[in-house]
């Protein structure tokens, strides 16, 4: 059974206002069943230090990621993953996390790989939970053991592979990553040089918009007319585009894939999870440096 | 990797991680990063004596310092919001602050992979912790002239 969504004016702007809830909305709702709150950090002992009383923590290096090959977890993985957090195929998964949700939108962005039909984003994530005072607890969710279905990954929708970014060369991409990167004068995001790559740069023709740009300072999205401005005005693309977004392992570009697709309602956007430290490691792939697309 | 030219100080880290179950092994990082001690007055109210460690996915500020007689010490600097890299350097603080400098500098370059924590934390985060142990080392060199 799903959860009512969270009518706030400033989601009911949004196209997809059903993916988004409030820090107030959590609140009201923790207790309710059917309702399942995810914690999803950068940082792998953040959720230990506290977290939304009940919230499971859902682990982007360890748990959605395959150990030894470069992809995330199989139909197997994911169901074996989904019913020891208590997650059911029914579930209303509300997500929320550290660095501007970062992580919580890369979560949310491989459940939808496995057509999850209930996924929610909470607006201001961890920061904003914090900044208001509200509860935290350092026990660790129980929940019982559920049985959630094998579904297999669908890649073909929202992902986007080396290859077929290649063959989409001259149609809309964005590049989320800071300008630094972008220009190609630095080869790593500033602080995380171990992401490094062997060439810096852009793919050819992205436009850059950093990712920060669809945050407000608390950390929540901006209003549905200020993405507008950057998204359609700025960078010029239109709804029927087919866009392909990117950064450097594909977290902050999921932040950019859930404004256009949830909050603008574009209905074919692709992430890139190769990202830079594929495209810039690759041998004999085009790529621009400078400023400019 | 040679456990047994471990100094017995990091050994007994490295055993007290191994002692404990997967579970509880996140828990005792944990654990290490709530008893990072903090800044002297001396470096709270001069940042700029810190070294910037950008290996580490949240920003870390690290000074070392070495005494005639040789004695090094560690002081350490990560934001709340970051426990993880917080746990490292006090791993790092509980297993080198104390040593001589040649204690220091025989530390194997991979004593991070020695804590069973790659598969808890992934072995990307733990490079932060090497990177730590590299740039303590440079200084240890550095200063010892």
């Amino acid at each position: 059974m799903a959860l009512p969504y969270d009518s706030a004016p400033k989601f009911a702007e949004y196209a997809h206002p059903e993916m988004i809830v409030s820090t107030e909305w959590v609140a009201e709702h923790l207790d309710d069943p059917g309702l399942v709150v995810a914690e999803s950090d950068e940082d792998v002992l953040l959720y230990e230090t506290g977290h939304i009383p009940g919230a499971v923590k859902l682990d982007w290096h360890t748990e959605l990621n395959d150990p030894v090959t470069r992809d995330y977890v199989d139909g197997a993985g994911f169901a074996r993953l989904m019913s020891e957090k208590g997650i059911t195929r029914d579930t209303t998964l509300v997500l929320y996390g550290d660095k501007n949700n970062w992580w919580a939108a890369y979560a949310l962005w491989v459940c939808s790989l496995f057509g999850h039909p209930d996924l929610r984003l909470v607006d201001g994530g961890r920061a904003k939970w914090i900044a208001e005072g509200r509860p935290v607890s350092t026990d660790p969710a129980k929940r019982p053991q559920v049985d959630y279905p094998v579904v297999e990954r669908d890649d073909e929708r929202i992902r986007a592979f080396r290859d077929q970014v290649l063959a989409h060369l001259g149609q809309p991409m964005i590049d989320v990553r800071s300008p630094g990167e972008y220009s190609g004068a630095l080869l790593h995001m500033p602080d995380y040089p171990q992401e490094g790559a062997l060439r810096g740069g852009h793919i050819p023709g992205a436009r850059s918009v950093p990712w920060a740009r669809a945050a407000a300072e608390d950390a929540t999205f901006r209003t549905r007319a200020e993405l507008e401005a950057i998204y359609a005005g700025e960078a010029g693309l239109r709804p029927e585009d087919d866009v392909v977004v990117y950064c450097r392992i594909g977290e902050r570009s999921s932040h950019t894939w859930f404004v256009l697709q949830h909050l603008l309602g574009y209905p074919h956007v692709r992430n890139y999870d190769g990202s830079w430290t594929e495209w810039g490691n690759s041998v004999r792939v085009p790529i621009t440096r400078g400023d400019s697309p | 990797m040679t456990p047994a030219t471990l100094h017995p100080r990091l050994q007994e880290i490295v055993e007290d991680f191994a002692a404990v179950p997967d579970r509880d092994r996140l828990q005792l990082l944990l654990e290490y990063s709530q008893d990072l001690p903090a800044l002297p007055e001396r470096y709270a109210e001069h940042r700029d004596l810190l070294e910037p460690v950008p290996e580490c996915q949240t920003p870390l500020f690290l000074a070392v310092e070495v005494e005639p007689d040789s004695v090094v010490h560690l002081f350490f600097e990560a934001p709340a919001e970051a426990p993880t890299t917080r746990g490292f350097a006090a791993i790092l603080h509980a297993g080198l602050d104390g040593l001589e400098a040649d204690e220091v500098l025989a530390v194997p370059a991979e004593f991070s992979t020695q804590l069973g924590l790659a598969d808890l934390v992934s072995p990307l985060r733990l490079r932060g912790m090497a990177a730590m142990l590299a740039r303590i080392k440079r200084q240890v060199r550095d200063q010892r002239g």
